[in-house]
């Protein structure tokens, strides 16, 4: 059976996932039943600054989006960091790690952009034997709002200055957690990278509204008239979190960062396609939310499983595998030509693809009176939205034309060699060249 | 005083009024508002849907689901309405499983359609619960139609031309108006007086006279009215030409059934020890299952066919079965024993050969005080002068009969099967001929 067991810049955990800094690692009840339940680490939900508080509101504090049979897709949240006192967090981090010495434990920290706060702070989180810090340059609402949180996070030069503090004053790996609500996710993690981070973890939650009341006009969730704008994570996320996980593991600037993935991972196979694309492990936390710790048996279970069939011994081994096939677009393969195949047996006739096709698409599927639906293949782009509305799984597939055979679309023979919009004759670019 | 099942001969009160209650209570019960939308969540939306095309008023299936699972279910039922005015009494009563949901591409994918008819009834209650009526007449256009018959042809065709802006007057020769909606329902389809509460309902649109209780002649209709539409229905019930069926206690399951919906205390309602129907429709599945819950000790249900033949759908018979009926195929009448009352049925199995139903010779008897006849209906008094097809009034695709200015539709027509759904589109269609006709 593959072997599970991370080493995430330097902090071993006996699989690759993590609980991310959210409420289930508010406090040490639940971080105990996690590590109880198999979870191979926790980031510790964000510590404040000494003193009182901070207060969180008491109204709804999330608002959610659901598919089919109201499974939750996206969550958006309202929640601020940890507003128990820094003493009695501390306390407990100690005593959990104390009890729980093979598991990770990392801390979570967002104090005023002031140096004197951070060295204030980082002797306190090293004595409890934590193994590392997580800035939290994250945070999109109420935090940001007080210059700290999403607001540091949307300037790399602060990113930089505070890493270099935090690396200054402790001795502690120094992750920095990075906000999606920026134009470029690359920017920031090249600041981080030049502040000496060990690596950097993503995405922290978007910007959103989930909602509106449509009674009395205002956003959702609603705390006594009025909504803000929060955070939104969970499944619905993760192809934006995939993306700038890819974007940073294939710039040349920060190939060689480390990458805490996290945006919507609920089961092995999201863990699995974030480490492929350069996560060394992974941070959850909306899954459990909605389905509770448990589901680390299927993470563990699925992940194992699968690297079995692959012939893969350690996590280590997929981590960026599928990095050298992300690309950008004038890099595709513009000889590449595959149709849509119907498959007979499976189809259940429900017309679904005829009418994607038919009324947004290239008018390439055909319906015949008896309801059988075949693709045209001298229309056929294999743009797959008929694969993606089709309801019965492998029903549709994608097929590549071989080469040699003539794409009736265009009565073109398909051709071996490869060929992309660099060298196109419609690229303006591409003529001036000549 | 109280019987049991064991009691002989034909007895009332042979079970509790507790069991009567549940054994009489709705057999669907209605959705819950989560109920509904997990059944909801369910349907593809289909292009050009099946079901849609399964369902004789053409109701668009998709569209009222996915105004379901968008929380407006009044529209959804504004969309059942539009294209079926009956449409909750179709909702409790249709043969889904060989209409819509037989189509529906879940059915074909995992052997579970979208719960169609279910999902129509709680949209429907909506509005009729509520009592709201989402259509309203158009100007009116002086001119005046006569419909013979407030079932549901006659009823879907009076509504539709009322909205239109038509004066109607409805004549029915029964004390309510429904027609088999009324009188011709299991009671466990339709409980808490639906049908009357459903024809309160569609009248509030206006327009519409009720004359129940009343008969009126063709000739001085076509002379009062512009038009006259005919949804009679089938008042006469086959007979089973076997010896000593004239025999007491030998009756139509049809009248049995309109007994027990008018019925106001069912535990004053006789039924015998032993029960035997005769048939193979939804009228002897109707009377088998209700003699069973009125606490029969033995109901058979005796077809002459083969299972494949029966025309009570295979969720019928499973209905049947599970409530205790004994379903025996191939087999048919061959004399009434008893002296003066009914004491048994002597049956002759059958074969089918070459096409043709035969008899094979071996017999069998059952024991029965009480003999429901269900092996069809048959047209009555149709009036003079309508040409006729197949035992039925004939009518174009649009419902007009070869007699000028008079329409026809529902049961008593010619075409479509013998259904309420199917009744309700021809009333409707037949409406919008009218309509066109009266226009010109």
């Amino acid at each position: 059976m593959a072997d599970l067991k991370s080493n995430f810049i330097g902090i071993k955990s006996p699989n690759p996932f993590w609980l991310a800094s959210a409420p289930p690692t508010d406090k040490e009840y639940n971080v105990r039943r996690a590590f109880e339940a198999g979870w191979g680490g926790v980031v510790w939900k964000t510590l404040g600054s000494e003193g009182p508080p901070i207060v969180n509101i008491n109204g709804p504090r999330y608002g959610a989006i659901w598919g089919a049979d109201r499974r939750l897709l996206g969550l958006n949240n309202l929640e601020l960091i940890t507003d128990r006192p820094l003493e009695t967090n501390l306390r407990e981090i100690k005593a959990v790690k104390r009890d729980y010495p093979d598991r990770a434990m990392i801390v979570s920290l967002m104090v005023p952009c002031e140096e004197d706060a951070w060295r204030a702070i980082l002797p306190h989180v090293e004595e409890t034997g934590a193994d590392g810090i997580e800035l939290n340059f994250g945070c999109p609402h109420g935090m940001a709002e007080r210059g700290m949180g999403a607001a540091v996070g949307q300037v790399p030069e602060y990113i930089e200055m505070v890493t270099r503090w935090c690396k200054q004053y402790t001795r502690m790996p120094v992750i920095v957690k990075l906000t999606p609500n920026i134009t470029d996710i690359r920017k920031p993690a090249e600041a981080a990278m030049r502040g000496g981070a060990d690596a950097v973890s993503l995405i922290n939650t978007i910007n959103s509204i989930t909602s509106v009341d449509l009674d009395i006009f205002a956003p959702e969730p609603t705390i006594d008239g009025k909504g803000a704008h929060g955070g939104y994570c969970g499944p619905a996320v993760k192809p934006i979190a995939l993306n700038m996980v890819a974007e940073i593991a294939r710039s040349a600037e920060t190939a060689k960062l480390p990458i805490s993935g996290i945006g919507g991972i609920t089961n092995w196979r999201d863990a699995a396609e974030f480490m492929a694309l350069g996560a060394g492990n992974v941070q959850v936390c909306t899954a459990v939310m909605t389905y509770g710790f448990k589901i680390v048996d299927e993470l563990i279970s699925g992940l194992s499983q699968w690297m079995d069939e692959k012939g893969v011994t350690s996590v280590d081994q997929i981590v960026g595998r599928a990095v050298p096939n992300t690309s950008d677009w004038k890099d595709l393969n513009l000889n590449y030509i595959a149709k849509a195949v119907i498959d007979q047996d499976k189809c259940i006739k429900c017309g679904r693809c005829y009418a994607a096709c038919e009324d947004t698409s290239h008018q390439a599927i055909a319906m015949s009176e008896d309801r059988v639906f075949t693709v045209k293949d001298e229309e056929c782009v294999a743009c797959n939205m008929c694969l993606n509305t089709c309801p019965v799984e492998g029903c549709i597939t994608l097929e590549q034309m071989a080469v040699g055979e003539v794409d009736p679309r265009t009565g073109k023979e398909v051709v071996a060699e490869h060929g992309d919009w660099t060298t196109h004759p419609n690229n303006p670019s591409c003529l001036t060249l000549q | 005083m109280t019987h049991s099942s064991a009691t002989n001969g034909i007895v009332a009160n042979r079970v509790s009024p507790q069991q009567l209650a549940d054994n009489f209570s709705d057999l669907h019960g209605p959705l819950d508002d989560h109920e509904a939308q997990v059944a909801a969540d369910r349907c593809y939306f289909c292009y050009d849907a099946p079901c849609t095309t399964a369902c004789p008023t053409e109701i668009d299936i998709p569209l009222f689901i996915r105004q379901i699972t968008t929380g407006t279910p009044e529209a959804a039922a504004k969309t059942i309405f539009s294209q079926n005015i009956l449409g909750g009494m179709c909702a409790r009563v249709c043969p889904t499983e060989t209409l819509c949901e037989e189509v529906c591409v879940r059915e074909t994918a995992e052997g579970k359609p979208v719960r169609i008819g279910e999902l129509q009834r709680y949209a429907t209650d909506k509005l009729v619960v509520k009592g709201e009526h989402p259509f309203t007449r158009a100007a009116s256009t002086g001119k005046t139609v006569a419909v013979l018959g407030a079932g549901p042809a006659g009823l879907s065709c009076a509504h539709r031309l009322a909205m239109l802006g038509h004066g109607v007057t409805v004549y029915d020769t029964r004390p309510k108006a429904g027609g088999l909606n009324e009188y011709g329902i299991a009671s466990y389809k339709s409980t808490d007086n639906f049908a009357q509460a459903e024809v309160e309902w569609l009248l509030s649109i206006g327009g519409i006279t009720m004359q129940c209780g009343a008969s009126a002649e063709l000739a001085d209709l076509q002379a009062r009215h512009d038009a006259v539409f005919l949804g009679i229905g089938l008042g006469g019930v086959n007979s089973l030409r076997a010896e000593g069926e004239d025999k007491d206690n030998v009756t139509d399951a049809v009248s049995f059934i309109a007994d027990l919906r008018q019925a106001d205390d069912l535990s004053k309602l006789p039924i015998g020890r032993r029960v035997v129907v005769i048939g193979g429709g939804m009228t002897a599945v109707d009377a088998a299952v209700q003699a069973k819950l009125l606490g029969a000790q033995e109901v058979s249900m005796v077809y002459r066919r083969g299972k494949e033949n029966m025309s009570a759908s295979e969720f019928e018979q499973e209905l049947a079965t599970s409530k205790g009926v004994h379903l025996i195929y191939n087999a048919a009448p061959l004399r009434v024993t008893g002296n003066g009352s009914v004491a048994g049925v002597e049956f002759g199995y059958t074969q089918t050969v070459d096409g043709k139903l035969e008899q094979t010779g071996e017999t069998f008897s059952i024991a029965a005080d009480q003999v429901f006849k269900a092996i069809g209906q048959t047209l009555l008094n149709v009036p003079e002068g309508l040409m006729i097809e197949g035992g039925k009034i004939a009518v174009s695709d649009t419902g007009a009969t070869s007699v000028k200015g008079v329409w026809a539709g529902g049961d008593c027509a010619s075409g479509g099967d013998d259904l309420t759904v199917t009744a309700v589109a021809e009333g409707r269609d037949a409406a919008l001929d009218i309509h066109a006709s009266l226009s010109r």
